[in-house]
């Protein structure tokens, strides 16, 4: 479900200042979606963590789960106007606290999201927060390390979405959320 | 003025919240472990309006968060006081065009990058981290800040780790930070 379908007048002004920087981060028409220009402009940025407090404000949910890094750029403020406790989905060995991993698949080889062990408890319900979906393999490997530890995942939200890539399909059937998609 | 004169009744449960560990990432680091204050919600909220009720109605246009820490602090800031957020990014992460500014670690160095064109000359910024120990990244990014002409008006961290000096490092910048830590 996209708020893009939805055309909330909101969203021209959001998928406006995403700029696109083709060939990165290496050649071969890789088009990349670079939202630190939303960032650069406040009411597009207040725009678009406003349209998922609205839809996840009242819902519940205790957890907002951020992936590193871009995700951290919109997971926390969601996190703290929905009251819930924000927690931090990690590339290995950058969380100082016991962990749990969870590796997933690249295009050439495999990379690993860490948790804290204790951030999250059975029966939370979380959201998984990042700037985009592409293929969908880090938002599978952070819904897995949170189920692992018993907790419900609502959804997943993203800003941009690729659906090309099918990243959505990924997901065994979980909701995803975005504002905004990329052909 | 490293925090309030009289202690913001806040900054007990803030002080509390966050977890020590010891010997990470290496012996003998007690590392101040931030994610803990991140799961009371309350204290995470007042963390955040400490830093707003200090910045807001004071013209900063610019906040900028240094990776990946500064990234979870820096934009509810931002939003809050109405300023634009710009990540200051290790190398190669940015996608367009950057200016880099090499610091020292304590073997090596490592370097910043920020996007050209984020900032404009004559802006007022802020600059958040979650810690300030030695100060060599927050001095590279004012560095960054400063060569397109911003004027950093203030550097404010969650955590300052005095015993390290990062403040002296920081020249004439300002340093506000809501916990010490010895």
């Amino acid at each position: 479900m996209s708020a893009y379908r939805d055309k909330d007048p909101r969203i021209h002004g959001i998928q406006s200042r995403i700029r696109v920087v083709p060939n990165f981060p290496k050649s071969a028409g890789i088009m990349f979606q670079d939202i630190t220009t939303l960032l650069l402009d406040p009411k597009a940025f207040k725009d678009t963590v406003d349209l998922f407090v609205e839809r996840y404000r009242g819902k519940n949910i205790s957890v907002v789960a951020g992936i590193e890094a871009r995700g951290f750029i919109f997971g926390p403020a969601i996190a703290l106007e929905i009251g819930a406790k924000f927690v931090p989905l990690r590339k290995p060995k950058k969380l100082p606290g016991k962990v749990i991993s969870e590796e997933y698949e690249l295009e050439y080889g495999r990379d690993c999201l860490e948790m804290h062990l204790g951030a999250v408890e059975p029966g939370d319900r979380a959201l998984v927060v990042d700037d985009l979906i592409a293929t969908g393999g880090t938002l599978c490997a952070a819904m897995k390390l949170l189920e692992r530890v018993g907790a419900d995942v609502v959804e997943c939200a993203c800003v941009i979405e690729l659906p090309d890539l099918k990243g959505r399909e990924q997901l065994n059937g979980k909701p995803l959320y975005v504002l905004v998609e990329s052909h | 003025m490293a925090s309030q004169d009289e202690q913001d009744p806040r900054i007990a449960k803030i002080s509390s919240a966050i977890r020590v560990i010891p010997n990470f990432p290496k012996p003998g680091i007690m590392f101040q472990d931030i994610t803990t204050l991140l799961l009371d919600t309350k204290a995470f909220r007042d963390t955040i309006d400490l830093f707003v009720e200090r910045y807001r109605g004071k013209d900063i246009s610019v906040v900028a968060g240094v990776e990946a820490r500064g990234f979870i602090f820096g934009p509810p800031i931002a939003l809050a006081i109405g300023a634009k957020f710009v990540p200051m990014r290790k190398p190669n992460k940015l996608p367009g065009e950057v200016i880099s500014e090499e610091y020292s670690l304590e073997y090596g160095t490592d370097k910043m990058e920020m996007h050209v064109g984020a900032v404009q000359a004559g802006e007022r910024a802020l600059i958040i981290d979650d810690l300030i120990a030695t100060g060599g990244t927050l001095v590279a990014a004012i560095r960054l800040l400063e060569r397109v002409g911003v004027h950093v008006v203030e550097c404010a961290c969650v955590i300052e780790l005095p015993e390290l000096k990062g403040r002296e490092r920081l020249g004439d910048k300002p340093l506000f930070v809501l916990v010490s830590s010895t």
